[in-house]
Parts: C-alpha cells; structure tokens; sequence
C-alpha cells in the first residue's frame, strides 16, 4: 500500500514500533534537517568535495528508507554509487529530481502525522 | 534484565537516525547515549564505560572504519563490543568492518527483532567475557591480567629490577596441626586478607602462595620508581596489620600469630613460566633465593623484617634499619650483610 511517495507498510510498521507520538517528533526532525542536508549535497556541487557530495547523498538515502520515502531513497542512492560526476548538468538535474522527490514526500509525510 | 540496563553509545552523523536507535534500545529496556561523529565517540568512550557500540559507517570527521581501528589500540576499549548499523553500499565494506573487529553487521533502517537478538547476544558474550576477566583478576593480580592483555601471552622473562619480599607465619605447621582444618583455613584467609591490603597498598603483586607462605614481587611487571622503599613500607604495614589482628586473638583465646619477612632488591628474570596450558608470571634469581633465606633467617636472628644491602641501600630513610652484622644463609656461599628492620 502506498499513500503518494511513501511506502506505509513502512511507516505504519515504524509507528506500530515506535509509537505515534514518537514517529510524529521523527518526521519533524527529518524536515528540520533534511534542507540542510541538501544544502550541504548542492555546495558539495559546487566546490567539487566528493566526500561530502557522498555523505549527503548517503544520508538522504538512509534518512528517506526509516520511513519508506523509496523513490526519494533511490535517487539518493544512485547518487552516493555514482558519485559527483564532471557533467555538471546531469548534476544538477539530478538534484532537481532530488529536491522535487523530497518536496513530494515531506508533504505526505506531514498529512501521514496530521492524520 | 539485570538489574543495572545496559549502556550502549550510539554513533550517527543524522539526526534522526541517532532518534530512531535511541528510541528502538530504549524501549529494549537499555540505556543509551549518543555521539555525531567518530570523534566525539572516542571522547565519549573515555568519559565513561560503555558496554555496547553502536556504529554508524559514513560520518564526517571520523568514519566508523576509523573508530574501529582506533578502539582495537585501546586496550580499556579492545573488548568492546560494536554492532554496525550503516546502509553503506558494497559488501567489501561490510567484510571490512568485521575485519576491523566488529561483533555484527545490521543493515539500516534497522530491523527491531533482530536488533534485539544482536544486542542481547553481544551483551550476554561481554558480560561472559568481564566475568572472566574478573576470574582471572582472583587468580592473577590486576598487573598480570594488564600485563597479559597489553603484551599477550608468551613464555620467557626479561631482566627486571625489584624488591623480592617472601613472607610466611612462625610456627605455622605445629599450629595447623593443632586445630581443626577448618579452622586453619579460616585463619589463612584472614591472614591473606590482611597481607594483601598491605601489598597492593604499595604496588606489590604477589606471585606465588604456598601454604602460609606468600612471594611478593615490587617492580614487575610494571616498574616502581622506589621498589625497595614500596617492599619495606609493605612489610611494616603487613607487621601493623598483624599487631590489630592478634589483638583479636587474644581477646578468644588464641595463640598470637608471628610472621617473619624478608627482602631482597636487585636484578632478576621475570616473566610468564610453566607450558603453554598453564603458566605462572614469576621471577628468578639470586635475590629471589636470598629474600627466601632472609625471610628463613629472621627466626634465628629474633626479628620480623630482614632486608639486604641493595634493598637498605636504596631506602630514603635508613635509620630504622640496623646492621645485625654478615649472616651465612643456606644455600649462599659467603656471608651476606643483613639489616633489621624495626617498627617506628
């Protein structure tokens, strides 16, 4: 069962575990610190740190699979695996699809802990 | 549960991350700490005992990999247990933190069954293992067990220079056979209670027990800087100790309880004896030899410390210690200068 872009019989498993108070601080906490970490993946572009460019990437990526957000997960993760490429503009259409997918998932996320 | 939970220290770069493992060791009835990186890890680690790692791979500053390979230099940390918990890709990094010593491997998002089972299975081996450790600690001072854990075991001694004490009880046979078995025991125990506390006080460990007798090494396998002072000052407090403990005893009736010692100070081998199943960390040498027949001697001589010229020598304060002239002790062929040691 998928509601939008995330996969429920992940987040509901992760509520039934953790509790629905809990889960509802957890996704907060995602979209204080998910902006940033997309900051940190853009700069990462720009000054050309391949380390932090991965970190990022593999930070989304883990982020994203806690609550079965597996679209944004994957693009995260084609990312990490491929690295920060010299085609600057594959990069950065990479990042729009990043961005676009996270935009669609903080969104389901907030109407799944809305209720 | 026991009755303490256990501590386990988390270590994750992302914020919810450190959240979710948080609340999943929680609610496993653990007690849990979190660091962001690998080097607030290690400060974490030195701050106060964990029992239980939870490692994230891919952190900024100090990865996981570099956590491992850092704690396995860290004798207070070696037998740490780690459980990785990363979603890195590539098997090679998985088969990479095993060979860096990690206990377990679980993928992220982390599954709470099975990170109950883990957690649970590296709890019950560390606690087997600090059990053992405290087994061998009864049968071995902390010094050997230190000793062992930071040099492994192998047969063979180096020179060392230390204070040789023997000690034993006057007139122990006759009084042993004088009473009943259980009594005797009682009594040695007593007796070793107090000899150790004296001992350890000053640095010694003892090396061998021998009915009532007791070889004591200061020096090994750690240096002292004054062993010959540590031996002397061991040897008066085991004296006091003894007066307070015959206090007792004459207070039920019991005969009074005289030991003698003797010290010995100069270069001998030291090291782990004996076959690969079972060994002993002892010394040997002349002064090992000497110390036994000074300790011999302090009955002949109607004294209770009996100390040689290197050990006098090398006291700061001489003045308690007096010359009772060249001794010939068994089994040493010229005589031997010998000094009384008397109580303040």
């Amino acid at each position: 069962m998928v509601e939008g872009s995330i996969d429920l019989s992940v987040f509901n498993e992760l509520q039934d575990a953790t509790g629905s108070n809990f889960i509802k601080e957890l996704v907060e906490t995602f979209m204080e610190e998910a902006p940033g970490i997309l900051a940190e993946l853009k700069s990462a572009t720009t000054t050309g740190d391949l380390d932090q460019f991965r970190r990022a990437a593999h930070s989304i990526k883990s982020n994203a699979n806690v609550f079965g957000a597996h679209e944004l997960a994957e693009l995260a993760r084609q990312m990490e695996l491929s690295g920060l490429g010299s085609d600057q503009d594959a990069t950065n259409k990479e990042i729009a699809a990043l961005d676009a997918s996270y935009e669609r998932s903080a969104v389901d996320l907030k109407d799944l802990i809305d209720g | 549960m026991a009755e303490t939970p256990a501590r386990l220290l988390i270590v994750d770069d992302t914020k919810v991350n450190r959240m979710l493992l948080t609340r999943n060791v929680e609610m496993l009835g653990y007690h849990a700490s979190v660091a962001e990186n690998g080097n607030v890890a290690m400060e974490r680690l030195h701050e106060e005992p964990f029992d239980l790692l939870l490692l994230d791979i891919e952190m900024p500053e100090m990865d996981g990999f570099e956590v491992l390979e850092a704690i396995k230099l860290i004798p207070a940390l070696r037998d740490l247990p780690v459980i990785v918990t990363s979603s890195v890709e590539g098997i090679d990094n998985i088969v990479r933190c095993i060979e860096l010593g990690a206990d377990d491997y679980l993928p992220k998002p982390v599954n709470q069954v099975l990170l109950k089972a883990r957690l649970s299975s590296s709890l019950e081996k560390k606690r087997l293992r600090d059990e053992q450790k405290m087994l061998l600690r009864r049968f071995a001072t902390s010094e050997v067990v230190e000793d062992l854990q930071e040099s492994g075991f192998a047969l063979g001694g180096r020179r060392v220079h230390v204070s040789v004490l023997f000690c034993d009880i006057r007139g122990f046979t006759p009084l042993s056979e004088s009473q009943p078995p259980e009594e005797t025991i009682e009594l040695l125990n007593a007796y070793y209670s107090l000899m150790f506390e004296a001992i350890d006080s000053h640095g010694g460990i003892v090396t061998m027990m021998i009915g009532d007798g007791l070889m004591v090494l200061f020096g090994a396998p750690q240096p002292l800087d004054d062993s010959a002072g540590n031996a002397v000052a061991a040897a008066r407090d085991m004296l006091d100790l003894m007066e307070e403990f015959n206090v007792g005893r004459v207070v039920i009736d019991k005969p009074e309880i005289k030991i003698g010692i003797g010290i010995a100070t100069g270069e001998v081998i030291a090291g782990y004896a004996g076959t690969q199943d079972r060994a002993t960390y002892t010394c040997i040498g002349d002064k090992v030899n000497l110390a036994a027949r000074l300790e011999a001697h302090t009955k002949v001589a109607n004294c209770s410390i009996l100390i040689d010229d290197a050990t006098r020598d090398a006291l700061a304060d001489q003045k308690n210690a007096e010359a009772i002239g060249d001794v010939l002790l068994k089994g040493i062929s010229e005589p031997v200068a010998a000094f009384s040691v008397q109580q303040d």
